[in-house]
C-alpha cells in the first residue's frame, strides 16, 4: 500500500475518533453519526483490496479505547460490518444514490444491533430509542461525505 | 488495475478470525484483567486525540472569563471572600469538634481515622460512551492514582476509579447503573445500598423494608463499609419515599448532591492507612480534608 492512502486512512479514522468524543450541546448528543462506521465504510468501497475486516477490526478497538467502552465491544460489530461492507461493495458501486444511502443504512444499523446485542449480553444498560436515529443521520450525511472524501482522493491521486 | 481475486484468506476467513479475537477480548477485559496493559498502551496513543477535542470547551471557557466583566469579577472576588470567611468560621467549629470525636472514640475503645490527602484533578471534556457514567480526569498511575480510589468534588462523593492509565484515568460516577456504594442515613445511622440508576440526577436505595424511618431530605453519607469510601462524606438527599402494595421493601430513590454534570475540577483521596502503605506523595497535598455532614 503506498505510504500516502496509508496516512489518508490514519488520519481519516483519527478525525472519525474526534469527532466522537469531541463534546456536543445535550441535545445533540442523540444525533451524532457514527463517524468511523461511516470512515470505514467508505476506506471499503474506495480501496476494497487494501482495506477490509482487520481495518474494521482495528478501527473498531480503537473507538473501544477512545470512548472508554468494553474492549472488543466495537471491534465485534465493527468486524462483522467491514465483512459486509467487503461482500456488498462491488454491488454498492453499481447503485444508484438511494439505493446506495439504503445499503449503507443496512450495514450500519447491522453494526448497532451487534453493538447492543454484546451490551445486553453484558449486562450493561439498554440505551433508549435514540440509539437507532444515528442510523439514520449517518445515512442522510453519507452521500455529502462519500463524495468529499471522493474528491479528496481523486485530487491527492491517492488509491 | 485492481486485481479481480483477493491473493491472502478471504473475507470471510479474517471474519472468522476477527471475531474470534473480539470474543476473547470482551470475555478478558469483563472477567480478567489480563489486558489492561494493552489498553493503557493503547490509551496513551488516544491520550493526544482526547485532549485535542477537550480543547474546544476549555477555549470557551477561557474566552468566557477573558470576556468577564470587572464589576462580574470583583462581584465574583467578594463573593468567595464571604464563603472562604464562612467555610473557615465552620471550620475552626469542626477542628475542635474533630478533637472532641477522637477523644470520645478513644474512650470507647473504637479506631477512627482521619485526615486523608487529597490531589486535584480536572475533568477531561470529552464525550465517552453515552449509555454509561463515567468521566475521564487528567490524573493518573503516574500521579499515582490507583483503581477503586475515591473521587469527591467539593459537595460530595462523585464516583471510583475503575482504569487507570498512565496519563489519565476512568471515573465511573455514582450513578452509573453497574455502580452501588453502602451509605448511611445521617439522621439515625440507618444502613443501606444506593445503587445507581443510569440517570445523572437518580440513586436508589436498596432493602429498606417499608417501616424503616426515611424521610424526604434525609441526606445520606458514605458508610465506610465496603473499604472504598472513607466514612462520612455526603453521597445524596431523598427525594421519595414510595411504599407499593406489591413490592417487598420501599421505593426509596435520592438525587446526589455531587454537581456530577457540571463540576470541571474533582479530588482524589488518599486515605491515611492507604498513604503509609504506598508511600504515595502528591504535589498539592493537604491533609484533613473536611466534609461538613450539617449543611
Amino acid at each position: 500500500m503506498p505510504g500516502r492512502t496509508l496516512w489518508a486512512i490514519l488520519l481519516t479514522l483519527g478525525a472519525s475518533w474526534f469527532l466522537t468524543i469531541v463534546p456536543m450541546p445535550e441535545w445533540a448528543v442523540g444525533y451524532r453519526p457514527q463517524w468511523t462506521a461511516l470512515a470505514v465504510v467508505f476506506w471499503i468501497t474506495t480501496v476494497p483490496d487494501r482495506v477490509g475486516v482487520f481495518w474494521a477490526f482495528f478501527a473498531g478497538l480503537m473507538l473501544d479505547v477512545v470512548t472508554g467502552s468494553l474492549l472488543g465491544q466495537h471491534a465485534l460489530s465493527f468486524s462483522v460490518m467491514g465483512y459486509l461492507a467487503v461482500e456488498l461493495q462491488q454491488r454498492i458501486a453499481l447503485f444508484r444514490d438511494w439505493q446506495q444511502a439504503l445499503s449503507i443504512w443496512l450495514i450500519l444499523t447491522v453494526e448497532r444491533l451487534l453493538s447492543l446485542w454484546v451490551m445486553s449480553a453484558t449486562n450493561q444498560p439498554t440505551p433508549s430509542l435514540s440509539y437507532w436515529t444515528a442510523t439514520f443521520v449517518s445515512m442522510l450525511l453519507w452521500p455529502w461525505l462519500a463524495a468529499m472524501l471522493r474528491g479528496l482522493v481523486r485530487r491527492l491521486n491517492l488509491a | 488495475m485492481k486485481p479481480l481475486f483477493n491473493r491472502g484468506p478471504s473475507a470471510g476467513v479474517r471474519l472468522v478470525l476477527a471475531l474470534v479475537l473480539a470474543f476473547a477480548l470482551i470475555i478478558a477485559d469483563l472477567h480478567y484483567r489480563q489486558f489492561d496493559a494493552l489498553r493503557s498502551g493503547l490509551a496513551v496513543t488516544v491520550y493526544p486525540l482526547q485532549v485535542l477535542a477537550s480543547l474546544p470547551t476549555r477555549f470557551a471557557q477561557d474566552l468566557e472569563s477573558q470576556m468577564a466583566s470587572k464589576v462580574e469579577l470583583r462581584a465574583e472576588n467578594e463573593r468567595l471572600h464571604r464563603e472562604n470567611l464562612t467555610l473557615r468560621a465552620r471550620l475552626q467549629r469542626f477542628a475542635s469538634l474533630e478533637s472532641e470525636n477522637e477523644r470520645l472514640r478513644n474512650l470507647l475503645g473504637s479506631a477512627f481515622k482521619v485526615g486523608e490527602r487529597v490531589l486535584i484533578a480536572e475533568l477531561l471534556q470529552v464525550d465517552l460512551d453515552p449509555y454509561r457514567q463515567q468521566v475521564l480526569i487528567d490524573k493518573g498511575a503516574l500521579s499515582g492514582v490507583f483503581v477503586g480510589q475515591p473521587v469527591l468534588d467539593a459537595n460530595a462523593v462523585m464516583g471510583q476509579v475503575v482504569r487507570t492509565n498512565p496519563l489519565t484515568s476512568t471515573v465511573l460516577l455514582i450513578t452509573d447503573a453497574r455502580h452501588s456504594l453502602p451509605v448511611k442515613i445521617n439522621r439515625n445511622g440507618l444502613r443501606s445500598i444506593a445503587t445507581g440508576s443510569g440517570l445523572v440526577d437518580q440513586l436508589n436505595l436498596l432493602h429498606l423494608p417499608k417501616k424503616a424511618d426515611v424521610r424526604v431530605g434525609d441526606l445520606l453519607v458514605t458508610s465506610g463499609l465496603g473499604g472504598t469510601y472513607p466514612p462520612g462524606y455526603p453521597v445524596a438527599r431523598v427525594t421519595e419515599v414510595r411504599i407499593e402494595p406489591g413490592k417487598r421493601f420501599a421505593t426509596v430513590t435520592a438525587e446526589p448532591t455531587a454537581r456530577l454534570d457540571r463540576s470541571h475540577e474533582v479530588l482524589l483521596v488518599w486515605s491515611l492507612p492507604k498513604l503509609m502503605e504506598s508511600g504515595v506523595m502528591t504535589e498539592t497535598g493537604g491533609t484533613g480534608i473536611t466534609s461538613t455532614l450539617e449543611p
